[in-house]
């Protein structure tokens, strides 16, 4: 490093006199400080792809939306932690004692530089917009047999109803599914907005007053998972939580039988 | 002072003889009104209500003194010549009346806004000794809500925003060589608006039903229902924006017009260009939300059918009108902090920033860009589906002038001369804490994602890691660094450091664990939870309860630095920008002489390179403060 005799001055600011920049020591340090990038980054990819972020794959969209969400990540967190490496390269390698008065190299920028680092993101965050939007188009997609089943949300509960060709529709407090046929939710709120959320199923749509929303998937396992309220919809807004029974297609079939009562006639939905 | 003086004159004295006659006008205009209209009954405490949150502030502004030479303008009276009496403080009694001088009003913001954020903060408190353990602690489920709701308006409307106006009220005169600012007495009045704000937000616990519990966001149909505290909400923020309005109108005109000779555009410091952007934000901005809650208060009081969706009323175009300003906020949010932390860094690294003219164009980007967003609040809303996809592509595009920014920061810091004081800590802990809050943002751009995490913990981590790691970060940066201007003395560097890794710490283990119970299914905006997420509630209320404990450290060192730390030089920090080169604190307007900038504000290392320049004492000639010489 250069020379480094102490500022002497007192009172007002002559302009500093002319010393070297400071200037990384050894050879290669950006190579180095890349390599621990890499490594680093290695390590942390490696440990946001262990932890076992969601709740279990219940439905055709949460395969999805899982694969999109580690995609994504893989992508991040090189980026983060190629900020923190250069971030505490730099503070390490440029750590100036406190009297020490220089000041540092006079680079303005580099026009090379802000293209790359403009290009790139670019191109980054483009690739995963359409990657995005493939996937939403590919959850939501319709498929041609679907059940509908109207979600209705009111302050604090959520009911049901399954409507029947030539007769009256199923009622129900809890929501229960075939596995294997895409439900098709037509949802409605009878007084605030409310929203209907499934994470085992990974969908979500608010409940609006006036109007009807709709979502749509296909359970792919059986079992009994969770319907969380995802809007805040009053005092009772924490406790608006249910559960959703998936079955299989004959259990479901016998069910909606047994709900509509008396007489047999009329197929499911 | 005789006691008649005393209650004519602007002051505290008239403010208390102004509010009850304040109130008695709200009762009386009500009553009357309802009398004449053969209303039954003909007393309603509602009615009343809203009015009074009308009246009684104006009263108590008309009382305080931000009104009497306006009033007596316009009443065309003769004006009675400003000898500048009001301007500047010889004593802690004119920190606490309407004063002129901006050092004292921006020290008036950053103090009143420091007071919601510690009562904010005592919310957030509140809130997670709720959340320690599923089941009920402290409250019940209406004050919860309460609380949260409380909680956010005051840290959004009370505090960030407010304060970096504070910040930037009290450095942008200075850093631009100008005197004050364009309008010292709409300044004062901008800031005595706020404590309206604020007391008639914690105002609302007292209000029948309690405080208003339909989050910061009030979404009708809810907002349009819920009991009187509500109303509270709608007033205060009207009174809120038209601060930041007023505001902002003063530093865009004080930056057009009053820049000392020699600065052009681009040999502003980047903290004039940082609120110049916002200011441009809050102007156009601020009025949505403005009319979101005028239409709010009309459903409310007189029945309209805005949100209603019995009537005529659209319950998804609140959400539109509202998101239209709360989007941009969030940049109102963080572009003044933005600027704080190139002011930080090219002084602590004695470098020029890289990529200046960048770093401003990336600045207008982002307030472009940030208008046409608003709908990633709105992705599982039930609007028209289709617009989820261009927000998502316009949401996606923003991190990349965001990203400009900090990939620039890092390379001001390569070959610089690096000192690791205080700010430049929280200037390096906010540029790693908003990478990552960022990213958490990239993925809420994301439909697919933020159907599963909306309204979910993972939003709640990704506001807290923009909004403190990001925002309040840099609002210690940029306090700790103008505290020797500001106060004449120097801090504790100590105790900064310490504030700094406490914060830095135990903020991570606060709000990284939300990320994960978010994404596994813990809704926001509960007061309760299920049993699955327990352990990680716990580990949050703890560490957020350590978190709360080191801004003791903080208020601590400023207090008894304040009153007692070392004298502090003009310009501790060796940095270029006007600022510095006049004493610590500065002189009552600010400049002997109007300097005249020949070169640009971070030239470091460049040799004979100079800033600013100062003319000899004798030449008591003013210059004029024109808009400044075109061309370098």
């Amino acid at each position: 490093m250069a020379d480094e005799h102490a500022d002497t001055e007192g009172g007002a600011e002559p302009p500093p006199e002319r010393r070297e920049p400071p200037e990384p020591s050894g050879q290669h340090p950006i190579a180095r400080m890349l390599l621990i990038d890499a490594i680093a980054s290695a390590i942390g990819v490696g440990l946001v792809l262990l932890i076992d972020w969601f709740p279990p794959v219940a439905s055709s969209a949460a395969g999805p939306i899982d694969t999109l969400y580690h995609v994504t990540l893989v992508v991040a967190v090189p980026i983060f932690v190629l900020v923190m490496t250069v971030a505490i390269y730099s503070v390490i390698r440029f750590r100036a004692r406190p009297d020490d008065t220089r000041e540092g190299a006079p680079v303005h920028g580099s026009a090379r530089l802000e293209v790359v680092w403009v290009a790139v993101p670019f191109v980054i965050v483009s690739a995963l917009a359409a990657y995005a939007w493939i996937v939403l188009d590919d959850i939501e997609a319709r498929s041609p047999d679907a059940l509908r089943v109207d979600v209705r949300g009111q302050q604090f509960a959520w009911t049901f109803q399954y409507p029947q060709r030539g007769g009256p529709p199923v009622q129900s407090e809890q929501l229960v599914l075939p596995v294997g046929r895409q439900a098709d939710f037509s949802i409605q709120a009878a007084d605030v907005i409310h929203s209907f959320w499934v994470p085992a199923f990974r969908i979500k749509q608010d409940a609006v007053p006036g109007i009807r929303t709709e979502t749509r998937t296909t359970p792919t396992r059986t079992g009994t998972f969770g319907v969380v309220c995802a809007e805040l919809c009053g005092v009772g807004h924490a406790t608006m939580r249910q559960t959703v029974r998936v079955l299989p297609q004959r259990e479901f079939g016998r069910w909606l039988a047994s709900r509509r009562g008396g007489g047999g006639g009329g197929s499911p939905g | 002072m005789t006691m008649a003086a005393k209650l004519t004159a602007p002051g505290w004295y008239r403010v208390l003889l102004a509010l009850p006659i304040g109130l008695v006008i709200a009762i009386g205009l009500v009553t009357g009104i309802r009398a004449l209209g053969g209303a039954d009954p003909v007393f309603d405490g509602s009615a009343v209500t809203t009015v009074a949150l009308i009246v009684v502030p104006f009263a108590f502004l008309i009382g305080i003194g931000c009104f009497d030479y306006w009033f007596r303008w316009a009443s065309g009276a003769p004006t009675v010549p400003e000898d500048h009496s009001g301007h500047g403080a010889d004593s802690w009694r004119d920190y606490f009346r309407v004063n002129t001088d901006h050092k004292v009003i921006g020290i008036q913001y950053i103090v009143t806004t420091f007071v919601f954020f510690i009562l904010g903060g005592l919310m957030a408190m509140a809130i997670r000794m709720e959340l320690i353990a599923p089941g009920r602690q402290l409250v019940d489920p209406n004050t919860y809500n309460g609380m949260f709701s409380v909680h956010a308006s005051l840290m959004i409307f009370l505090f960030i925003i407010p304060v970096f106006a504070g910040i930037a009220n009290y450095v942008i005169p200075l850093m631009i060589g100008a005197p004050d600012m364009a309008f010292p007495r709409l300044n004062a009045l901008s800031y005595w608006l706020l404590p309206v704000a604020g007391v008639m937000m914690l105002a609302s616990f007292f209000a029948p039903g309690g405080a208003f519990a339909t989050g910061w966001t009030a979404y009708a149909p809810l907002s349009t229902e819920l009991p009187e505290g509500q109303t509270f909400f709608t007033m205060a923020v009207q009174f809120a924006g038209a601060s930041s309005i007023a505001t902002a109108l003063n530093f865009l005109v004080t930056i057009i017009t009053m820049r000392a000779p020699g600065m052009t555009f681009f040999r502003m410091p980047l903290l004039v260009w940082a609120n110049f952007t916002t200011s441009l934000l809050v102007v156009i901005a601020t009025p949505f939300i403005a009319g979101s809650q005028f239409m709010i208060l009309l459903d409310r009081a007189l029945g309209a059918e805005f949100f209603n969706p019995a009537g005529s009323g659209d319950v998804i175009m609140y959400q539109h009108v509202f998101w239209f300003y709360s989007h941009p906020a969030v940049y109102i949010m963080m572009l003044p902090g933005f600027g704080i932390v190139s002011e930080v860094i090219t002084a602590n690294a004695r470098k020029p920033i890289f990529g200046y003219r960048m770093m401003a164009f990336s600045l207008l980007a982002i307030v472009v860009l940030g208008f046409t967003v608003w709908a990633h609040h709105m992705f599982v809303s039930g609007m028209f589906s289709w617009l989820r996809i261009p927000m998502m592509i316009t949401t996606m595009l923003i991190a990349v002038p965001t990203g400009i920014k900090i990939f620039s920061w890092l390379a001001t810091l390569w070959r610089g001369v690096i000192h690791l004081r205080t700010p430049m800590l929280f200037a390096l802990g906010f540029i790693t804490m908003f990478t990552l809050g960022g990213i958490s943002g990239v993925m809420l751009a994301m439909v697919p994602v933020v159907i599963h995490v909306s309204d979910t913990y993972f939003v709640v981590a990704h506001i807290h890691y923009v909004l403190f790691g990001g925002s309040v970060f840099t609002i210690f940066a940029g306090i700790y660094h103008w505290f020797p201007k500001m106060t004449g003395r120097m801090y504790d560097e100590t105790l900064g450091r310490v504030h700094f890794w406490l914060s830095f710490v135990f903020f991570n283990l606060t709000f990284g664990p939300m990320h994960f119970v978010g994404v596994d299914g813990m809704p926001r905006r509960v007061a309760d939870y299920a049993s699955e997420f327990a352990t990680l509630n716990a580990v949050i209320s703890v560490s957020a309860f350590v978190f709360g404990l080191s801004f003791l450290i903080f208020l601590y060192n400023m207090i008894a630095s304040w009153r007692f730390g070392p004298r502090a030089d003009a310009n501790p920090w060796h940095a270029k920008t006007l600022e510095w080169q006049v004493s610590s604190p500065p002189p009552k307007f600010n400049f002997d002489e109007i300097p005249t900038v020949v070169g640009g504000p971070y030239e470091y290392g460049v040799p004979g390179a100079v800033h600013g320049v100062f003319k000899e004492k004798s030449k008591a000639v003013p210059v004029a403060a024109s808009a400044g010489m075109r061309g370098e």
